[in-house]
């Protein structure tokens, strides 16, 4: 399979099960509406009024070479569903909910303004305590585990959150991993004193925060029904001065900021190097969410910022942009592209009760309850079905140039769309290939 | 080659032998909605 497209002037080729990527003249990229299915005399005749016979024959040449040496129409023959599925239930990541509850109240919140649609409530060291031992118990043979500090809001407990990473490092020792923290919070509670915790505690970071003052406050409310802008700027600032790893500030867009890189622009000037947005998935019927209708002037968006992507690039003031980072030279390897996010198999949610989900999305939905880490028989109910859930089963994925790329989506997605984690969700792969393009159009801009 | 630049080898199949697991969960670097997983690192060689 391969997949061609045109970013600004360059005509890009990708095969999509080699991972290989070309850029090629015109004439290649027109030959390439026909072969292999048609024999070369015919391209010649179809193309005889742009292209001369000899050139044409050439051109013929390098793409029949590159396809001998497997960078044109390989085969997807790395690895078969059996060497994926066999893999066995390892659990190496959870998201650590601390805070069911939250000092703000965005109005396109998932999690319920941070109540999950549950009780509000904080995760207590006890608890917390069994999260962190259920996690290497279950983590195999594998040695970087990785828990993220989640709400809600986070910082609300944060005491909690300081306590455990002291017990955590303890039982790095114990069992003999290494534990990678990170935390995500929307910055009201972030003082100069859990900015040194966390710069020095923390592999990464992720500030919310949707880009320009009006689009923020628009959505990104106090419980009195403020705008938060102000509240969270100077904080952020502040804390990126001093950061030396890794942080990403996060943000939504909606059907109301459809130019939604002049955000990325704004976040970017104000000195923030890495930056992430991402379309809203919520409820169809709410006027804020995106529609089908939407998808041109998305695109047309997703091409404006990787212009400014470039454009600051090359003024010496680069960003990153989440969705743009894709690595050519090698990435992530191909059991993980098939096998994607690990939601539900690999990656676990553990709520201030102690229940355990597939994933932070699926919180508060009594059908995704595999369990809690206060008891010692866990057994994944689910696994089989969300180790099941990957590209060479979805019938969408298997046919799509993408897969390799965004490795089936968000499963939460899928199933609040369309009912299954089988299905993805339309739209977003949409979004997910046009950014896709962009980011290999970037890397090829820049080879 | 006159027509065709390679700006990304066929590295995929290398891969085919990896699959430690040591890599960071995709969901947890920045998106936690929409997944790209491409944008990841190996992390095969950088156990510590």
């Amino acid at each position: 399979m391969i997949h061609k497209f045109k970013f600004k002037e360059l005509n890009i080729v990708m095969d999509i099960n080699s991972g290989a990527i070309h850029i090629v003249s015109d004439m290649v990229y027109d030959i390439l509406d026909f072969y292999p299915d048609e024999p070369k005399e015919a391209v010649i005749s179809q193309l005889s009024n742009k292209y001369s016979p000899t050139s044409i024959n050439d051109a013929f040449d390098e793409i029949e070479a590159l396809k001998q040496n497997g960078m044109l129409f390989s085969d997807d023959d790395q690895i078969t569903t059996e060497m994926l599925e066999g893999r066995g239930p390892v659990i190496k990541a959870m998201c650590l909910h601390v805070a069911h509850d939250c000092n703000m109240r965005c109005k396109y919140c998932f999690g319920d303004a941070g109540a999950f649609e549950g009780q509000r409530s904080l995760l207590s060291f006890e608890t917390g305590k069994k999260a962190i031992d259920f996690l290497p118990t279950h983590s195999g043979t594998r040695h970087n585990l990785e828990i993220d500090f989640f709400g809600g809001e986070p910082l609300m407990n944060f005491d909690v959150v300081k306590q455990l990473v002291a017990y955590g490092r303890e039982a790095e020792k114990a069992y003999g991993k290494n534990i990678r923290f990170t935390i995500t919070t929307n910055g009201l509670l972030l003082d100069e004193e859990k900015r040194d915790f966390i710069n020095a505690n923390m592999e990464n970071v992720i500030l919310s925060i949707d880009g320009r003052p009006e689009v923020n406050d628009r959505m990104r409310r106090t419980p009195n029904d403020k705008g938060t802008y102000s509240l969270i700027i100077k904080n952020y600032l502040d804390f990126v001065k001093e950061r030396e790893g890794t942080y990403y500030v996060r943000g939504t867009f909606t059907r109301d900021n459809l130019d939604f890189a002049e955000d990325v622009k704004h976040l970017a000037d104000l000195g923030f190097r890495n930056i992430s947005v991402e379309p809203v998935v919520t409820d169809p019927s709410l006027g804020y969410a995106l529609r089908e209708k939407d998808l041109p002037r998305i695109f047309e968006e997703y091409e404006r910022l990787a212009d400014l992507y470039l454009q600051y690039a090359m003024e010496g003031k680069p960003f990153e942009f989440f969705h743009f980072n894709v690595d050519l030279e090698q990435g992530p390897c191909v059991y993980k592209r098939i096998a994607g996010c690990g939601a539900g198999t690999e990656y676990v949610a553990v709520t201030p009760e102690g229940d355990i989900y597939p994933c932070h999305q699926f919180v508060g939905n009594p059908d995704f309850l595999l369990g809690n880490v206060w008891d010692d028989a866990f057994e994944n109910k689910l696994f089989e079905d969300f180790n099941k859930a990957h590209i060479y089963n979805k019938e969408k994925c298997k046919s799509c140039w993408a897969k390799f790329y965004c490795s089936g989506g968000c499963h939460a997605n899928a199933y609040n769309m369309n009912g299954t984690i089988s299905v993805p969700y339309e739209m977003g792969c949409e979004m997910e290939k046009k950014r896709l393009e962009c980011a290999i159009g970037i890397r090829a801009a820049l080879a | 080659m006159k027509n065709i630049k390679t700006i990304a080898k066929p590295t995929l199949k290398n891969t085919a032998s990896k699959g430690c697991g040591e890599c960071q969960t995709s969901c947890q670097s920045a998106c936690k909605t929409s997944c790209t997983v491409a944008n990841q690192q190996c992390d095969n060689t950088r156990r510590r």
